[in-house]
């Protein structure tokens, strides 16, 4: 019973981890209608960001800063950082087939993903650079319900996330942004006649939802420790996998798909084996799509003729 | 309801044709040929090079075809030999890939996504069937079996992987198919280790062979696929004239129209799935019986992308568009991992292509490159003066342009570092040149360029495999953003939906 | 629903029922809509519509923008289910049929902002539309047997045939000029040219003059007519043009928020009052009145 506990509460601070990235991703859906392939490298990007501050600041055995203070500057740069190489995909690769059909910025997406994985290789190399995030956060100070364990990275990810999370939705549903957000995604040209800059709407869109990524990454290196540049394929598809099992489109949907993906997997990864976690969750993916193709919290999309 | 001035129009004559300025006999709008075509007419180039366009393809593809066919065939004998002829073999693959991807993508436009996923199908199921992996001895299938159940196999894969997907939308479609692509990968990694062979992949495959013949060498490895490619474009270029491929086209078109003009959308995507991944999976068994072993990771992300880089450049619903950006994509490909001095080759040969390809008029580009040669000296000079290390470290190209260029970029004695934040700083610099208008870009030229070869010699020529990665990821992003009907594809008009 | 809809039925006189144009005897329709329904979750798109359309007949159905016509359409043509009610071509039910197999029955159509194969040749657009009615499977067509190879004469020649109705217009060289090169009533002439190459019993024509001048008004006005008499296809036109509703309808059908409102000839539905409030709402002194 411990055990089930254990893996509930590891896969819940792995679905936050997801539910981070999947939010950005729908929320680029929700605006542009694109799915952003390139979205889970920024994930990638953002937890290279978090190791090269751990290193400028001494190094994780030998930190120069407090801790706290070196989680805030990790955490700030990297959404800074991430949300501007958001805007810069936007403006590069999508801004200029905002009018082409839709299978073209796909394919450009999935090539900006393929080149950012590539600079990652040809700047940072394939050895995995380690987090050692022992060195400097005591993993003893957690919380212990029982048997189960709940370490201070896990805790603080939780946290983060959760509030977060709650920061996005006040921001989409209670400021004037989120509702230009809101408005765009239900039809473009309509809001850019009301007067709503679209361009600078969407490239806030893409900042967040670089932002998001980009925490999320440094909560990944901290959480799991090493960092290699081909996590963000897998994040991606497993953020992917989160928006459309929640409703592709709705942010409290990829919130719950993304928990769910997350624990999902900690399960299989618990109770059967790892081998097969991620074709599992391939095989969820598919199911959804024909069960549900709107998801769980989504709706579904008339077309006029 | 409303009053026309003139009445009601039937009861009066029509109105005449507005009069043409040159009288009756002159050019007149809505009636006249020479009118009507001169939209037509300014899609080819000026002058004399028009006239050649127009001439060529007047030509027709089947004596197009038989040329491309005898050149591949006499290449060999005209000095082809050791790796080129592997290059060759290579290149020759992945034109078949780009040739069924065409049909996916280009004609029916559904984006496959896994598509790489087929051509594993077709290698991992020669190697099954022709090999020693299956049971005691393997079952060793003559070639004239193997490949046609196994082409057999691809196209019902491809109808499963089609018929779930046939309700979906492009960008879904595009999802599933990737998962799908990973799936395969992960599938032949973990699954079934004494039969697939896990991450070390089967071993021992037979060669090609039937009917008394074997095909042993390279070469004849190279003439079996220079066969097989041009019998592929002979039978798409008649499916293309054919009522499928004009169903094809007209689901790319408009799916809703298609199906109200009797078109079974459904069926049509099927049908085009089915021969993408027959052309995949063939590609695939002559590729495993050359390889004479499969990996997993022989089919994983980066040959996806090459494909479609390769189909995106030479343009996406033409066949002569897919074989040709496959031969330059693999000819880029290829080249760059040969040694420094034909990448270097390559490297500053693109670059200068696409400034002449690009830069009008002939003065701007003259301007820019003496700038940046100027430039580039001046550079070099004040940071030689100021410390000797940081120009102490030679160009990383050899041959002539090694020579060329010592005294112009900067190689520092240390270079990684430098590397790392000039590559960063390029690759900002090269969006921002996207952004600013055509004065500020011929400014930041010079620079750009002189940055561009610091980083090549310092960091980009060191490290050829992931850099021509990475420049395969940049030109499906450049082809897309600026010439979406890539070098050989015709301009496509889209109904905004 | 409210009183002028069914004071606007029982005013029909039977005189002016269906009944086809050219000859006396009455057939079966070759288009039945039986009491068909159609919502949109809370939105009533079509409520217990009555349509018939005889064999050669050419009927216009008319109402302000959003009373439902394209969506007749679009249920008749398969791309929705209605709610309830029954659709009958030919007197079989064609509801839940597919699109392509509604099409391949012999009902075709166009639509109202056009939906051409717009890179394809003016030629490759009629022969696409001849796919239903051809058997050469991918195998034939590979190797150029007997039977592609005559289908392919055949649908070129209907191909011709079809695209020589509109005269010089979409003639000669421009039959392997790309679509999107054509102006927009050369687009309108091909997306009905196109639909004739399905060889259609039933043609549906959604607003075939929007946007033209008046002489290609005329022209089409005429081209409608000539359909029916050379072609033999009975027409539902929707129109918002009163003057091409006037010059080929047999019968004029008017629909407001997806009810029938009026039916007869021209002049008397033009004249009806609900016809008339439906278009331009209601004169201010009836409103005062009503209150």
């Amino acid at each position: 019973m411990a055990f089930f506990f254990q893996e509930l509460v590891n896969g819940i601070t792995a679905g936050a981890l997801y539910a981070l990235v999947a939010l950005g991703f729908t929320m680029v859906y929700g605006v542009l209608k694109l799915l952003n392939f390139a979205h889970g490298d920024l994930y990638m990007v953002g937890a290279y960001i978090g190791f090269f501050v751990i290193q400028w600041f001494g190094g994780p055995a030998k930190l120069t800063i407090p801790v706290p203070l070196l989680l805030v500057i990790m955490f700030v740069l990297a959404a800074g950082l991430v949300g501007g190489l958001g805007v810069a995909m936007e403006r590069f690769a999508y801004r200029p087939l905002r009018n082409a059909p839709r299978i073209a910025p796909l394919i450009t997406a999935i090539g900006v993903s393929f080149f950012l994985e590539n600079s990652a290789l040809l700047l940072f190399g394939a050895q995995p650079r380690i987090y050692n995030t022992s060195d400097f956060i005591s993993l003893s100070s957690g919380i212990q319900i029982g048997s189960v364990t709940i370490d201070s990275v896990q805790i603080m990810v939780l946290v983060l996330g959760a509030a977060l999370m709650v920061g996005l939705q006040q921001l989409v549903h209670r400021t004037r942004l989120g509702k230009q957000m809101r408005a765009v995604a239900v039809d473009r040209e309509a809001a850019e006649m009301l007067g709503i800059k679209v361009n600078f709407v969407i490239a806030a869109t893409f900042f967040l939802g670089g932002a998001l990524a980009g925490v999320a990454g440094v909560m990944a290196g901290l959480l799991y420790n090493q960092v290699i540049p081909t996590i963000g394929f897998i994040a991606g598809l497993k953020a992917f996998t989160a928006s459309v099992v929640g409703g592709i489109g709705s942010i409290p949907g990829a919130m719950l798909g993304g928990l769910l993906i997350g624990v999902a997997e900690s399960f299989i990864t618990g109770y059967i084996t790892s081998t097969y976690t991620n074709l599992l969750v391939f095989a969820l993916l598919i199911a959804v799509m024909l069960i549900r193709p709107s998801g769980l919290l989504g709706q579904a999309q008339l077309q006029k003729v | 309801m409303s009053a026309y001035p003139q009445g009601p129009p039937d009861s009066q004559e029509p109105l005449d044709i507005l009069e043409s300025p040159h009288g009756p006999r002159g050019p007149q709008v809505g009636a006249d040929e020479w009118v009507a075509r001169q939209a037509q007419r300014r899609e080819y180039l000026p002058s004399w090079l028009g006239t050649a366009q127009r001439r060529f393809e007047q030509i027709g593809f089947w004596p197009k075809l038989a040329v491309v066919g005898l050149a591949g065939a006499v290449l060999p004998a005209v000095g082809l030999g050791g790796f080129q002829l592997q290059v060759g073999i290579d290149t020759l693959v992945i034109v078949l890939l780009a040739l069924g991807l065409n049909v996916v993508v280009g004609w029916a436009g559904l984006l496959d996504l896994g598509y790489v996923a087929f051509f594993g199908f077709g290698a991992y199921g020669f190697a099954l069937l022709s090999s020693a992996q299956l049971g005691s001895h393997g079952i060793h299938l003559p070639a004239y079996l193997s490949v046609p159940i196994v082409m057999i196999g691809a196209a019902i894969l491809g109808l499963l992987v089609g018929w779930p997907s046939r309700r979906l939308i492009g960008d879904y479609l595009a999802i599933v198919t990737l998962f799908f692509g990973e799936a395969f990968v992960e599938f032949t990694n973990n699954v079934a280790p004494s039969v697939l062979g896990g991450p070390n992949g089967i071993v021992g495959i037979d060669p090609i062979r039937g009917f008394g013949f074997q095909v042993n060498s390279n070469k004849g490895y190279y003439y079996l696929l220079v066969i097989l490619a041009m019998l592929t474009m002979a039978v798409l270029r008649l499916l293309d004239t054919s009522r499928t491929g004009r169903a094809w086209r007209a689901v790319r078109e408009d799916p809703l129209a298609a199906a109200a003009m009797t078109i079974p959308v459904n069926r049509v995507k099927l049908m085009a799935f089915a021969f993408g991944a027959v052309v995949a999976a063939l590609a695939g068994t002559i590729f495993a019986a050359q390889q004479i072993s499969v990996f997993p990771t022989d089919f994983d992300t980066p040959i996806l992308i090459l494909v479609y880089a390769a189909l995106v450049l030479g343009g996406a619903g033409s066949i002569a568009g897919a074989a040709t950006g496959a031969l330059v994509v693999m000819i880029i490909y290829d080249g760059l991992l040969r040694n420094a001095t034909y990448s270097g080759y390559l490297f500053y040969g693109l670059i200068l292509f696409t400034l002449v390809a690009s830069l009008r008029p002939w003065r701007r580009l003259a301007a820019v490159l003496a700038a940046t040669a100027a430039l580039g000296f001046a550079v070099h000079a004040v940071a030689g003066a100021i410390s000797a290390s940081a120009v102490a470290g030679g160009p990383h190209s050899t041959g002539w342009i090694g020579a060329a260029l010592r005294d112009w970029v900067i190689v520092p004695a240390n270079a990684q570092g430098a590397g790392d934040w000039g590559y960063v700083l390029l690759v900002c610099l090269l969006i921002a040149l996207a952004q600013v208008s055509s004065r500020w870009r011929t400014i930041l030229l010079p620079p750009t360029l002189c940055l561009a070869s610091f980083v090549w010699e310092t960091k980009l020529s060191a490290e050829p495999a992931v850099t021509r990665q990475i420049l395969i990821g940049a030109i499906l992003i450049v082809m897309m953003v600026a010439r979406p009907q890539g070098l050989l594809g015709a301009r496509r008009v889209e109904t905004p939906i | 629903m409210s009183t002028p809809e069914r004071q606007g039925q029982e005013e029909i006189s039977p005189a002016a029922r269906p009944g086809p144009a050219a000859g006396g005897q009455p057939e079966a329709p070759i288009l039945n809509l039986d009491q068909l329904s159609l919502s949109f979750g809370g939105l009533r798109a079509l409520s217990e519509l009555d349509l018939q359309v005889g064999e050669r007949e050419i009927v216009s159905l008319i109402g302000p923008n959003g009373a439902g016509k394209t969506t007749v359409f679009n249920v008749i043509t398969g791309v929705y289910q209605p709610s309830s009610g029954e659709v009958r071509f030919a007197g079989q039910s064609i509801v839940g049929q597919a699109p392509h197999r509604i099409a391949r029955l012999g009902i075709a159509r166009t639509f109202q902002s056009l939906r051409l194969f717009l890179n394809m040749s003016v030629l490759e657009n009629v022969m696409a539309a001849t796919y239903g009615g051809t058997r050469a499977t991918p195998a034939e067509s590979i190797l150029r047997l007997p039977r592609a190879r005559r289908e392919e004469r055949e649908v070129r020649a209907l191909a011709e045939d079809v695209l020589s109705f509109f005269g010089q217009r979409l003639a000669g060289y421009r039959w392997d000029q790309p679509a999107y090169s054509l102006s927009y009533a050369n687009r309108r002439r091909l997306e009905i040219a196109r639909a004739l190459g399905t060889r259609p019993r039933l043609l549906l024509l959604d607003e075939p003059a929007a946007g033209m001048n008046p002489t290609e008004t005329h022209e089409i006005t005429e081209l409608i007519g000539r359909l029916r008499e050379e072609r033999g296809v009975a027409i539902l036109v929707i129109e918002h043009d009163m003057h091409v509703v006037a010059g080929v309808s047999d019968r004029v059908v008017a629909l407001d928020h997806g009810v029938k409102i009026a039916e007869g000839s021209f002049d008397a539905v033009a004249g009806h009052p609900a016809v008339i409030e439906a278009y331009l709402g209601r004169h201010p002194d009836d409103l005062a009145e009503a209150n």
